[in-house]
């Protein structure tokens, strides 16, 4: 019997339980609203997952956990070519830049990524190929499916409130002006960092997101826990119509400030030596 | 509103955040992370001081002050950091030569992000070890066209004289321009 159909009436946590009890060895594809999400599965343990619209590129996961430099990162990706991820794995730790843990770990964050992301999915197509598996250079790390179907139950959850708490993506954000608001020393994962350094009226939160290759959960936690910490509010984007909507992409800068003015800096120099 | 920035940058324990602390005018504080219990957040170990202030000039203009991060792993974020900043300052801890070559490539690097304006902070110049500031100068190869200013970042006017060298700076590199 193929395994196929609409997560409408047999949705993902039902899915990956039937896998999970069945051991069961292949590909499941879920599509759903332009996103292709494969995973593959052996034995019932959850192997490997990649998504449409998401860099599952060795080199970037490990720059994105702060394993690699940027530089590093670019001239890895620059040279790797055909290379496949098992042997790029394995150059990048017998260099000694990255230990097998980090890798291990980048990979798994990112089947965990990609996976947790399918229990919002209210609708979508999937079918189910049997014993089919990735490709063989492919990093595979085995996951147990019942933790994964726990913390994907209670994902949803969270997931439904910061919905609630923060609807709508397409507004910007602003530090807070209020004088009791306490913005210093304060401790910051590399994540909010990223986001931190984006922050400004013009920049919507949706962009801040693509731009720092986000997923809407991820950013809707960073700026709900921002928000609730009041270092920042929310405000309307400033010029949001007459603005191009900025690809995602690091180097691309998500807004360059304009050209400052001289009377800017005579203004700063006034303040500064008046304090 | 216009905002704009520059960046504190400078070796582990230099006085960045001293730096920032005497002169922003808003205050210190943890945050408390409400949404802490996720299991995902496999780096929360690697959480980091950001030192972040800010100085209000008018309703019109706001200036904010970044602070780099001490650790080395965290070197990716400067280029972020430094995306359209006014200029920069390198802090240097003047008493202790054994951080002169890590403040060397810490400038390099940042001149290599964007051709701002700098100046070099000469801290803690009340230790009894100190580097005379036109010795750091010497020692760091620091092209004679830009300053190295003493500095003593717990005392304000210190600070600012810091940050008006700096603000000079930019003004002659914009008349500079011009010509
Ligand atoms: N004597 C003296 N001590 C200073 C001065 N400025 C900073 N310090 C001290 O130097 C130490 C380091 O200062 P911080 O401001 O934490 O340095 P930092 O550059 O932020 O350090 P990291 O963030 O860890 O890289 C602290 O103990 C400060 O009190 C100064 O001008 N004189
Ligand atoms: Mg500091």
């Amino acid at each position: 019997m193929a395994l196929k159909g609409n997560l409408r009436d047999f949705n993902t946590t039902q899915l990956l339980n039937l896998i999970n009890l069945a051991r069961k060895t292949g590909a499941l594809t879920i599509q759903s609203q332009g996103t292709d999400a494969k995973m593959y599965f052996k034995e019932g343990k959850l192997i490997h997952a990649t998504a449409s619209g998401q860099d599952g590129d060795l080199t970037h996961l490990l720059l994105k956990a702060g394993k690699l430099s940027e530089e590093q990162s670019k001239q890895i990706h620059a040279r790797a070519g055909e290379v496949s991820e098992k042997e790029l794995a394995l150059y990048l730790i017998n260099a000694g830049l990255v230990t097998q843990n980090d890798v291990v770990q980048s990979v798994k964050d990112q089947v965990l990524n990609v996976i947790y992301r399918l229990f919002t999915w209210e609708e979508g197509v999937f079918y189910f190929e049997p014993n089919q598996l990735p490709p063989a250079g492919q990093i595979t790390v085995p996951i147990d499916l019942e933790n994964v179907i726990m913390e994907g139950s209670r994902r949803v959850k969270e997931w439904e409130r910061l919905q609630e708490e923060l609807p709508n993506l397409d507004m910007a954000l602003k530090f807070t002006d209020r004088p009791s608001a306490k913005l210093r020393n304060v401790n910051l994962t590399v994540e909010e960092w990223r986001v931190i350094s984006f922050i400004n009226p013009r920049n919507t939160i949706r962009q801040i997101a693509q731009s720092n290759n986000m997923s809407e959960f991820q950013i809707r936690k960073i700026v709900y826990g921002m928000l609730q910490a009041g270092l920042v509010e929310l405000v309307r984007p400033e010029g949001a119509e007459a603005r191009p909507l900025i690809p995602p992409g690091r180097e691309q800068p998500v807004e360059r400030p304009p050209a400052v003015k001289r009377s800017v800096i005579n203004r700063l120099i006034d303040r500064i030596r008046r304090l | 509103m216009q905002t704009v920035k520059m960046v504190i940058t400078g070796p582990f324990n230099s006085g960045k955040t001293q730096f920032i602390r005497t002169i922003s005018e808003i205050d210190v504080v943890s945050t408390d992370r409400k949404i802490t219990s996720d299991s995902e957040r496999v780096k929360e170990e690697t959480t980091v001081a950001m030192d972040f202030g800010r100085i209000t000039v008018d309703e019109d203009l706001v200036l904010y002050l970044f602070g780099t991060p001490g650790q080395k792993r965290f070197d990716f974020m400067w280029e972020i950091l430094s995306e359209g900043m006014l200029g920069f300052i390198v802090l240097i801890d003047s008493s202790r030569p054994e951080t002169f070559r890590e403040a060397r490539r810490i400038l390099e690097i940042f001149r290599g992000y964007a051709p701002t304006p700098y100046v070099v902070a000469a801290n803690k110049q009340d230790l009894p070890d100190a580097w005379d500031p036109e010795d750091l100068r010497i020692a760091l190869k620091i092209d004679p066209k830009v300053k190295v200013v003493p500095c003593l970042a717990k005392d304000k006017e210190s600070v600012k004289s810091v940050l008006l060298e700096l603000l000079y700076a930019i003004l002659e590199e914009m008349d500079a321009e011009q010509k």
